[in-house]
């Protein structure tokens, strides 16, 4: 059940006027990305353009774009709300989202821009056997994406209805295959450079409404941060546990604790294994700009998340905690409703208009990300499943593209039909489990196949399958599955996909700490225990990825 | 091994296993190498040691990340910022050690290779 199905969409009940100022804000959005992907279209000829946007973006505009992919609504409204009504806890969150760029600046971007072509398995498959590897990335390629396309899905069905005040299932059914619709357009009709560009539209939304809102709320406590932080403890009703690690994390006993660390691995190690995230590194001339453009993203993610800080306990402070988790027990309508009370409180006209602002902000953030995940599972698929595994090299780029654009179709349909069935489930935990597979499934092997001169095709297969299966199967078998009580969960979760009384096998309700040693156990054995060697290709593959000789 | 990497696979650069060989042996290539390594595989083990002491204070010393530095500003949130710090300042010096001399020794290393006779034509 998701947070948004309990909370009576109180928050706009006294006038429903923000209703169309947000969606004519949210129509312009569309307009104008509409006609940019349109515009896009007519620049794409070639495999490249549909893939990597033609790689002529600037580091700033690919900066801006990698923010756009990378800034969901799990991280503006998630963790604003994490801040305002855990306190302290949404740091560790957005701390570990921002750390793990470091591992994306130093270890991959610049050598994945070097070696790669289109998309992550151009890398993995270089120096093995083709087939077997790029079917083990493209099937955890879109597993990745399809997980973390039903969580933005399924919460864009239920936030409409809190911002906007439709209540009931087809006003869910309705949006989702909207946001459907939308992201199968920009993708099959834009491809990379289209989806590139509606990404730098959203990054700059998101920051600017981000900006104003912070400045906002510091000036409401003469931009001392200690007064805001004593104000939001206070009206928090926990005092001093507000502003300390512990009131949603690790606050029980040893499971949880060890909960919390795996959760802090599978963020810092996830990202850099993030398909729809790497294929960014495409679209930019050479490595000098794949690494600015990651210099950039990290500046303006790291703005950002320092901002969510002020805006999640802003919220706090100033519309409170229990006003939020009426609205919605999960707390992602927190920082709407800071705009609201920034604007006048409801009921005023300047409410209203900030509330439609942020609203409409919120929904493009959602479009976005989306759109960034149809578009790296189609390419995956078509460039690596289609192309390599089943056609085996013989095709033609126009073919290659023709198939991405119906693979995203099929990929957006199944999307929707997906997350329609699933929007009555709680699947906030799919984030932190895309995470924790690209830690697991991807990044081991792309870390093996980039430094590990003995690393081979039975050691990447081993290490994809062994994580992406370790990850799913403990999340199966964990708390979020089966939600009955015990001396982990006390008083259990009734949230839980199958049974609210059995008792989870495994406590954990984040995989990393597990899964993501078993990823790079599987990947060393595979590759201890096959014979073959590939030290000719690794030589190529060193000399490309640290040169860019023969780059694309 | 037959490769099936042309078509849509990486292309090959224009230049043979030989001629990869021979670069990746070449003292301007292992400097490069060395270069790289050095900076990245320890500043990786840094970040990483940092960050998860960071997550392990929050887990498991709580009093501690709760003393209060300033007003209402405590040890949790000053750590915190500093993670945001420290990352900034990596990148930044990543960027600038790239520049004076990753990019170099790789512009030497590329210069070699357009001299390598078994240049394929394209």
């Amino acid at each position: 059940m998701t947070a948004g199905q309990l909370a009576a969409p109180v928050l706009a009940a006294s006038d429903n006027e923000h209703r169309t100022f947000s969606l004519i804000l949210f129509a312009a959005f569309v307009a104008i990305t509409l006609y940019i992907t349109i515009w896009a279209s007519r620049q794409n000829k070639t495999a490249a353009d549909f893939y990597a946007g033609g790689r002529q973006f600037t580091p700033i505009q690919n900066g801006l774009a990698i923010s756009g992919d990378y800034m969901s609504a799990a991280s503006f409204l998630g963790i604003a709300g994490l801040f305002a009504l855990s306190g302290y806890d949404g740091f560790l969150y957005s701390i570990g989202f921002l750390v793990a760029w470091l591992v994306a600046l130093l270890l991959v971007a610049e050598l994945l821009r070097n070696s790669g072509r289109f998309t992550m398995a151009d890398v993995l498959a270089f120096r093995m056997r083709q087939r077997p590897v790029r079917a083990a990335a493209g099937i955890s390629t879109i597993v990745v994406s399809i997980f973390y396309l039903l969580a933005q899905m399924v919460g864009a069905g239920a936030l409409v209805g809190l911002l906007l005040d439709v209540s009931g299932e087809s006003a869910k059914i309705w949006t989702i295959v909207v946001v459907g619709a939308l992201m199968i357009f920009y993708v099959t009709v834009g491809g990379m450079r289209g989806t590139t560009w509606v990404q730098v539209v959203k990054a700059v939304m998101l920051m600017t409404g981000a900006i104003v809102m912070t400045v906002w709320v510091l000036s409401k406590y003469s931009f001392n941060i200690s007064d805001l932080l004593g104000a939001a403890a206070d009206k928090s009703g926990k005092g001093d546990a507000f502003l300390r690690p512990g009131l949603k994390y690790g606050a029980t006993n040893v499971w949880s604790k060890l909960d919390l660390l795996s959760l802090g691995l599978a963020l810092v190690l996830g990202t850099a294994g993030l398909p729809h995230i790497l294929i960014r590194f495409y679209t930019v001339p050479n490595s000098r700009a794949a690494r600015t453009s990651v210099n950039w993203a990290i500046g303006i993610i790291g703005v950002f998340y320092l901002m969510t800080l002020v805006i999640g306990f802003g919220a706090a402070a100033l519309v409170g905690g229990k006003a939020i988790a009426a609205q919605d027990k999960g707390g992602n309508t927190a920082a709407p409703q800071l705009a609201q009370e920034l604007g006048g409180g409801s009921g005023s006209t300047g409410g209203a208009v900030f509330l439609a602002i942020i609203a409409a902000v919120a929904f493009a953030t959602i479009l976005a990300v989306v759109a960034g995940l149809t578009l790296a599972s189609s390419s995956s698929f078509s460039h690596d499943l289609f192309a390599n595994v089943f056609r085996r090299g013989r095709t033609t780029e126009r073919e290659e593209v023709v198939t991405a654009r119906y693979a995203a179709i099929v990929i957006g349909a199944v999307a929707i039909v997906l997350s329609i069935f699933a929007r009555g489930l709680n699947v906030a935990f799919l984030v932190a489990l895309a995470f924790a597979i690209a830690a697991s499934a991807n990044l081991p092997t792309l870390l093996f196949s980039l430094f590990w001169k003995r690393f081979n095709t039975v050691g990447a297969v081993a290490g994809i399958y062994g994580g992406l299966v370790s990850a799913v199967g403990l999340v199966l078998l964990s708390p979020i599955c089966w939600g009955g009580k015990s001396d982990t969960i006390p008083k259990g979760n009734v949230d839980a996909l199958f049974s609210e009384t059995t008792v989870a096998p495994i406590p954990l309700q984040n995989p990393g700490l597990i899964s993501i040693p078993i990823g790079f156990l599987c990947a060393y054995l595979g590759t201890v225990l096959s014979k073959e060697r590939t030290d000719e290709k690794y030589a190529e593959l060193e000399v490309r990825a640290l040169t860019g000789t023969g780059a694309h | 091994m037959k490769t099936e990497s042309s078509g849509p696979g990486p292309a090959g650069g224009g230049l043979d296993n030989a001629a990869y060989a021979q670069l990746r042996r070449s003292p301007e290539f292992e400097r490069l190498r060395l270069a790289f390594r050095r900076f990245v595989f320890p500043m990786t083990a840094a970040f990483l040691a940092w960050y998860l002491l960071y997550v392990v204070l929050s887990a498991y010393a709580r009093d501690f990340m709760g003393h209060k530095v300033a007003g209402e500003i405590n040890v949790a949130l000053v750590f915190g910022l500093l993670q945001f710090v420290s990352t900034f300042l990596i990148a930044w010096a990543y960027e600038r050690y790239a520049r004076r001399r990753l990019e170099p020794l790789a512009d030497g290393v590329r210069a070699n290779a357009d001299r390598i006779p078994g240049k394929e034509a394209g």
